[in-house]
């Protein structure tokens, strides 16, 4: 038998229930509000991965030399049917001025990634560390999931490692190595691709992402997979040597 | 203590002999009777063993040329004709289990004759399918891993080990069904249900739980998924049973023909459902982002209108529907041509399915010129090729099924009495 005393904590519980989802969606709403940065507020304060490695595009400043792209290719063994990095063109019949731009693609190394999401055998991880997405390639099965869970068509089956291969930041071939950049990120003549630390406060990247002056956006953030390769246009001068 | 480990050693001898006799009645028996057969036996065994012996060559090439060469795959549309025919498969399977299991586990006494074939033939089934998935991995062997570091946030991971529990328990229930123990029976065909449908809606999910994917993003596969699975059994179910009693060549009898009937009807009930849930899968895509405006296009007038429109629809629901109704569910073959009509439709919207959430690129909404047209994929006559062959298995099978459990398969005969006492 409930007895009208339990009846009303029920009731009492119900409506705690009630006002903490209402009350946290209204303050979702307000965050969402103040997040018209690349990231948002919740990343500015905290970055899980030491060193969270993090790649700023300034898109502007790439010329489509593919000089990143063969150094890749070099680097990481990658075939030729295949490619970890590429260069995306969009063309503007009817734009004024510039009618042309490059768009530098690689693994956005997601902090929610969906490939390791759909991995059945844990082929590809989300490194606890770097916070890099990697590849156990002796596990791979092939089943290819991880390529159509991947919002950016960053991966690819490799026929010579008989598993799925992607960029993992040059993690394998250069950073374990006590070399401080990716193949990709070094080569480039223009400096369009800057690779830093976001964990770090005065670190380059982050200090161009945690501005308000310039855009600086992420590829569809719509899909909420949270990338950390980040695009903006900027003239601002960044350090030869890190 | 001794005396129910005595009693166990009974049942599992008895368990043993009564498969001694009453299903290998004689080894050389059986062997006789797998050999002889009317027209339509040895032509449909014929053609099944063309088919696999065909996949079987053209699965060896494929492996030894590298699946990238052999398959029509590329990185945009890395799924292809063998995952759809393996889902094909899958879904046939486990609708066949929820078909069977409404007579022998719910008790509902018009779908009981059909139980046993139901639960062989979905046996069969999954290791046609099995076998065609097979020839899409690239490295089968790393699925010791499953064990090893499962990620139990994956849908394939749960889809496999599900349809792993599931495949047991089938098999068990049928070996159960053949003793005649219709009580552990009906107990092992729920579970194998219960692990069949989470099997299945997991299959489901893996596509619904892309969130990159618009055309597939959602709760609708899972439920789609099973839905398409019950009218897929239906189909399968009515098909198997008047291939088995036309090898034998035999008059399908009164029973029987009542529980096609019923069958017929819940196709034709299921056929509606999936009809609704189609358009409202057309309507909703027309209002949203331009992605998934651009796949259900491509359904409507684009590259798989044809696959959409006149197969899947015309051919697969809405003239098997007309059939159905017309002839009142009475007409044996006029069940059998619309179930035949129905699995096509089947075959096909799962190829469509599989295919048109790949064909707008991921990147399409950045607006480059690389991923600005539709993505394009042609099976290629290797994946044709393997695909025939899991047909090709899952006939063989079937025929051999026909001939060593004849007896068993003509259910009411063989199990139905003590069945129903189960249920009283």
């Amino acid at each position: 038998m409930i007895t009208k005393m339990e009846r009303r904590e029920f009731l009492k519980l119900g409506l705690a229930i009630t006002g903490v989802s209402v009350g946290g969606g209204f303050l979702s709403v307000v965050s969402n509000l103040k997040g018209a940065f690349a990231s948002t507020e919740e990343y500015r304060k905290k970055y899980p991965y030491k060193p969270h490695y993090t790649m700023l595009i300034r898109q502007n400043r790439c010329i489509d030399c593919g000089e990143c792209m063969k150094e890749c290719v070099k680097t990481n063994n990658v075939p030729g049917y295949g490619y970890r990095t590429t260069i995306l063109e969009r063309y503007e019949k009817n734009a004024i001025g510039l009618k042309r731009e490059f768009i530098p693609m690689l693994c956005m190394q997601c902090n929610n990634p969906p490939c390791v999401r759909a991995c059945p055998v844990e082929a590809t991880y989300k490194d606890k560390r770097t916070g890099i997405v990697r590849m156990h390639y002796e596990k791979c099965i092939g089943c290819k999931t991880c390529i159509l869970a991947c919002p950016y068509d960053a991966r690819y089956f490799n026929d010579e490692r008989h598993a799925i291969d992607k960029c993992d930041f040059c993690f394998d071939a250069r950073l374990s190595k006590g070399m401080k950049l990716p193949a990709c990120a070094k080569v480039c003549p223009t400096k369009a691709r800057v690779f830093g630390d976001l964990s770090n406060p005065n670190d380059e990247v982050f200090r161009i992402v945690h501005q308000m002056q310039k855009a600086v956006w992420v590829l569809r953030p719509e899909v909420g997979t949270k990338p950390n390769v980040f695009y903006t246009t900027s003239d601002r001068e960044v350090s030869d040597e890190k | 203590m001794a005396k129910t480990k005595k009693a166990k050693a009974i049942y599992i001898w008895d368990a043993v002999r009564s498969i001694n006799g009453s299903v290998f009645r004689n080894l050389h028996e059986d062997i006789d009777s797998l050999l002889s057969g009317g027209k339509i036996y040895f032509f449909l065994l014929i053609m099944g063993f063309l088919m696999v012996y065909a996949a079987g060559m053209f699965g060896v090439n494929a492996v030894n040329m590298g699946y990238r060469e052999a398959y029509g795959l590329t990185r945009e549309a890395s799924w292809g004709l063998l995952i759809s025919t393996y889902i094909f498969f899958v879904v046939t399977s486990t609708g066949l289990c929820i078909v069977s299991s409404i007579g022998h586990v719910f008790g509902i006494k018009q779908f009981m004759p059909i139980a046993t074939r139901a639960v062989f033939v979905s046996i069969v089934t999954i290791f046609a399918g099995f076998s065609v998935m097979l020839f899409d991995l690239d490295e089968p062997l790393h699925m010791i891993y499953y064990m090893i570091t499962p990620n139990l946030s994956s849908n394939i991971w749960w889809m496999g080990a599900l349809y792993g529990a599931y495949l047991v328990f089938m098999i068990l229930e049928f070996i159960f069904l053949l003793l005649k123990k219709h009580k552990p029976a009906a107990y092992l065909g729920l579970t194998a249900l219960i692990f069949g449908i989470s099997a299945h809606s997991n299959l489901g999910a893996i596509f619904g739980m892309l969130h990159g994917r618009d055309f597939w993003y959602g709760p609708y596969m899972p439920i789609y998924f099973i839905a398409s699975a019950i009218m897929s059994g239906c189909a399968a179910i009515v098909i198997f049973t008047w291939l088995g009693y036309k090898i034998n060549n035999e008059k399908i009898d009164k029973q029987m023909e009542k529980a096609l009937q019923s069958v017929g009807k819940l196709a034709a009930l299921m056929i509606a459902i999936l009809i609704f849930f189609e358009i409202w899968k057309v309507l909703t895509g027309l209002v949203g982002g331009e992605d998934k405006r651009l796949a259900i296009f491509s359904m409507l007038d684009g590259r798989y209108a044809f696959n959409f429109l006149v197969i899947e629809i015309l051919i697969g629901m809405i003239i098997p529907f007309i059939i159905l109704i017309k002839s009142r569910f009475m007409n044996m073959n006029k069940l059998f041509y619309a179930s035949i009509l129905m699995i096509i439709g089947i075959f096909f919207m799962r190829y469509d399915l599989v295919m048109i959430g790949q064909v707008v690129p991921v990147l399409h909404g950045i607006n480059v010129e690389e991923f600005s047209g539709l993505v394009s994929y042609v099976p290629t006559i290797y994946e044709i090729a393997i695909s025939i062959g899991g047909l090709g298995i899952a006939i063989i099978a079937f025929l051999f099924g026909e001939k060593v459990f004849k007896g068993p398969f003509k259910g009411h005969k063989f199990g139905i009495d003590p069945l129903e006492k189960v249920w009283k």
